[in-house]
C-alpha cells in the first residue's frame, strides 16, 4: 500500500504536512512530497481540499461494536490494600462513562479480597466484579490473564482501564494480546471523541518530547494505562453499587511462575505521589551536599526531596526520587523546582502540580515558563535563606 | 541454553530538541543507538552463555538501516544475527509487532530463553515483551533486576517493584523484560565486530514472507491502534518574576505563598 500525490492538483496548500502524525510529507518547489518516513497511514488524505492525495489502500472498515458496553477499572490491589491508581481510575471513568452513556465496573482479583467493594463503589464503581481463588492470591500474569480473558469474552466491556504501575505493565500487554485488542500505554489525558464515541487516548512519545493522540478503532476493549497520580479520584459517599461474584475454575499447573517471596525494601522517605509540598532539584544542585540544602528546606515545610534525571544519573538522590517521563509523575500542591533547567521530561511529570515556584540561575531557563513564581538567583543563597525566613 | 534477546535501534531521545518556531521535532542529526534497556539484555545473555554453553540469538525489526545494532549484538557476543525488514512492517503497533517477532521466534524454535530490554526509549511502552511471551504461550517476567538460580527447566528470578522486589520461579522456555540495574553491559569487542561486518557474518534478513506474515495481519495494516495526532506538550502557567535581593525576592514568595493558602 502506497499514498502519492498528483502534483497538477496540489495547490501547496500545506495541509497534509499538518496532518501528518510522521513528519512524512514535505514541500518541493510549491507542492507536497512525500518522505520516505511515510508509514501509508492516511492521515492526510482527508484533509486535501484537492483530492491532490491518492493511494491504493482499501479503506479499513470499522466494526460495529455498539454491544461493548461500559468502563472497566482493574482494582489493583497487593496484600489486600487497593493500590491508590485505581481510585484515581474510578473517578476518570465516571467520566468518560457519562459521557458515553454507560456505567463503571471495578474488578477485583485476589482471594479474600470482596472485602475492597465498598470503598470501590465509593469512589465511583457501579458494579464490582470480584474473582477469587487461591491461584489469583499474588498476583501472577498468567493467571491475572485468565481471569481477565474470562471475563472479558463473558461481558464484552468498552473500556479498561489500568494503573501503568509495574503490576499494571506486565500484566495489561499480555491480555491484549490474549484478547486480541489494541492497547496504549502511560496516557496522561482520555477523552471521548464527541462524534465517533471512541476512547481518544494521549502519551507522551520520543521521550515526553511529542504527546501522540491515539486511536483504538478496531477492537474492544479500548485498553489503557495511567501512571498513578495523573488522574484525581473522586470521593462519592453514599453512592450505590452492587457486587457480582465470578468464579472459574483454575489449576495451579497452568501458571507456570510462582512467587517465592515478596520483599518490601524500607523507604527512609515518604511517597512523592501523596506529597503536597516537593522540594527538587536538578544539575544546579551541584552535589550531595547541595541536595542538603533542600532536604533542610523539605523538612521546614514538611514536605519531600525529589529530583530530575540528572540528579539520580550523578548519583545525588535515589531512584525512586526522580520525577519527570521516566520518573514519576507528581501532584502536589507546591513543588519548588531548585537548579532545574526544566527539560521537557521533567515538566511533563510536574504539569500537574497546583503550584509552581522555580529558582535557577539562567534567566532564561525554559522551568520559568511553567512556574507561577521565578526568581532568578544562586539556590545556595536563596534556600537557605528561605529556611531562615521560615523558622523566624 | 539457547537464547534469542530482541534489539531495538531507537533514536537518542534524550538528544532530541524542539523547533521553537514549529513545535515540531528537530530529527535531523540525532543518533541512532541500541536501545539501552536492549544492552543489558544482551549482557544477560551472552553471560549465561558463558556459564552454561548454547547460543546467543539477537532479532531485530527494523528498516535496513537497524543492521547496525545486529552487528553491534554480535559484537558484544551473539553468535547469530537477524534482521526482520521489510516495508510491510512498518508503522506497525505494538500489536502489529508483536505478532511479527513472534511468527521470527516460532520459525527459529529451540529456545530456552527470550530475554528482551523492560522498554524502548522512543515509545517506552514496555509491552513488546508480555506481548511476545502469550504469543509464544510461554510464561514471562517483566522488571528483572537479578537472576538468582537457572536450570535447564526452570529459573528463578528477581522482579522490581515499586517499593520492594519479588522472587519469581518460572518454568522454562520462558521471556525475561530485564532493567539497567541487572548488570554492567560489555562493550563490543573490534574483532568481533570487523566479523560481524563481513561476509561470513551469520546474519541473515528475513521478509514477512519469510516467517509467514500476510500484509494484512502486519505493519499499519494489522495494526490495532492509530497515532490520529500528534503536537507539541502544552504547559500553561504564567511566571511572575519575583526580583530583588534574595531576602526581598524570598520574603515576596513567601507572602506569595501565604496568599494563596499554601504555607
Amino acid at each position: 500500500m502506497t499514498v502519492w500525490i498528483d502534483a497538477d492538483l496540489c495547490n501547496g496548500c500545506k495541509r497534509c504536512l499538518k496532518a501528518c502524525p510522521y513528519e512524512g510529507v514535505e514541500m518541493r518547489d510549491g507542492k507536497a512530497h512525500i518522505l520516505d518516513r511515510c508509514t501509508s497511514c492516511g492521515a492526510c488524505i482527508e484533509t486535501c481540499k484537492q483530492e491532490a492525495i491518492l493511494t491504493d489502500a482499501k479503506p479499513r472498515e470499522i466494526p460495529d461494536f455498539s454491544d461493548s458496553k461500559g468502563v472497566w477499572v482493574f482494582a489493583e490491589q497487593r496484600g489486600g490494600v487497593l493500590h491508590p491508581v485505581s481510585l484515581e481510575l474510578l473517578g476518570k471513568a465516571g467520566e468518560l462513562a457519562g459521557s458515553l452513556n454507560q456505567e463503571v465496573s471495578a474488578i477485583l482479583l485476589g482471594d479474600g479480597v470482596v472485602h475492597l467493594a465498598e470503598t470501590l463503589i465509593q469512589h465511583g464503581a457501579d458494579h464490582v466484579y470480584p474473582v477469587e481463588d487461591s491461584c489469583l492470591a499474588q498476583y501472577r500474569a498468567i493467571a491475572y490473564t485468565k481471569a481477565f480473558e474470562h471475563l472479558i469474552r463473558r461481558f464484552n466491556p468498552n473500556i479498561l482501564l489500568m494503573g501503568a504501575t509495574h503490576i499494571g505493565r506486565d500484566l495489561a500487554p499480555r491480555l491484549s494480546r490474549r484478547v486480541a485488542v489494541g492497547l496504549t500505554a502511560d496516557c496522561t489525558e482520555l477523552t471521548i471523541d464527541p462524534d465517533e464515541k471512541i476512547l481518544l487516548q494521549t502519551r507522551p512519545a520520543f521521550g515526553g518530547n511529542i504527546m501522540a493522540t491515539i486511536a483504538n478503532r478496531y477492537s474492544r476493549p479500548q485498553m489503557a494505562t495511567v501512571r498513578p497520580g495523573v488522574m484525581e479520584r473522586k470521593e462519592q459517599a453514599g453512592k450505590k453499587g452492587d457486587i457480582i461474584r465470578e468464579t472459574l475454575s483454575m489449576s495451579e499447573q497452568d501458571i507456570k511462575t510462582k512467587v517465592l517471596e515478596i520483599v518490601r525494601e524500607a523507604r527512609k522517605t515518604g511517597d512523592l505521589g501523596k506529597a503536597k509540598i516537593i522540594v527538587a532539584g536538578g544539575r544546579g544542585v551541584g552535589d550531595v551536599e547541595g541536595f542538603k540544602i533542600l532536604e533542610d528546606l523539605a523538612e521546614v515545610l514538611g514536605g519531600e526531596v525529589a529530583g530530575t534525571r540528572v540528579a539520580v544519573e550523578e548519583g545525588w538522590i535515589p531512584a525512586d526520587r526522580q520525577v519527570g517521563q521516566t520518573g514519576q509523575s507528581v501532584r502536589p500542591e507546591l513543588y519548588i523546582a531548585c537548579g532545574i533547567s526544566g527539560a521537557i521530561q521533567h515538566r511533563a511529570g510536574i504539569a500537574n502540580a497546583r503550584y509552581i515556584v522555580a529558582i535557577n540561575r539562567d534567566a532564561r531557563a525554559p522551568i520559568f515558563q511553567v512556574a507561577d513564581w521565578g526568581i532568578v538567583g544562586d539556590l545556595h543563597a536563596l534556600v537557605p535563606e528561605m529556611i531562615r525566613q521560615l523558622e523566624n | 541454553m539457547n537464547i534469542i534477546v530482541l534489539v531495538k535501534q531507537v533514536p537518542d531521545t534524550t538528544e532530541i530538541k524542539l523547533d521553537p518556531k514549529t513545535g515540531n521535532l528537530i530529527r535531523e542529526g540525532i543518533d541512532s543507538i541500541m536501545n539501552p534497556d536492549d544492552r543489558h539484555a544482551l549482557e544477560a545473555a551472552v553471560s549465561l552463555k558463558e556459564s552454561m554453553g548454547g547460543s546467543v540469538t539477537a532479532v531485530s525489526m527494523g528498516p535496513p538501516q537497524a543492521i547496525d545494532v545486529i552487528t553491534e549484538a554480535m559484537g558484544m557476543g551473539a553468535d547469530r544475527g537477524i534482521l526482520l525488514s521489510d516495508r510491510a512492517f512498518a508503522g506497525a503497533d505494538t500489536w502489529a509487532t508483536s505478532l511479527t517477532l513472534g511468527r521470527a521466534m516460532e520459525r527459529i524454535g529451540d529456545y530456552d530463553l527470550i530475554i528482551c530490554g523492560r522498554q524502548a526509549i522512543d515509545g517506552d511502552t514496555a509491552q513488546i515483551g508480555p506481548q511476545v511471551a502469550d504469543h509464544l504461550n510461554i510464561p514471562h517476567v517483566s522488571y528483572v533486576f537479578g537472576i538468582d538460580e537457572i536450570t535447564e527447566d526452570r529459573l528463578v528470578v528477581r522482579r522490581r517493584l515499586e517499593d520492594g522486589f519479588e522472587r519469581i520461579e518460572t518454568l522454562v522456555p520462558a521471556l525475561l523484560t530485564v532493567i539497567g540495574e541487572l548488570n554492567v553491559p560489555r562493550y563490543a569487542v573490534v574483532g568481533r565486530l570487523i566479523e560481524a561486518c563481513g561476509e561470513k557474518a551469520s546474519i541473515e534478513i528475513w521478509n514477512a514472507a519469510d516467517i509467514g506474515c500476510k500484509t494484512d495481519e502486519i505493519g499499519l495494516e494489522g495494526s490495532l491502534t492509530h497515532v490520529i495526532k500528534t503536537f507539541a506538550p502544552k504547559f500553561k502557567r504564567q511566571g511572575e518574576m519575583l526580583e530583588g535581593a534574595a531576602g526581598e525576592s524570598i520574603g515576596a514568595l513567601l507572602g506569595k505563598l501565604r496568599e494563596n493558602r499554601i504555607l
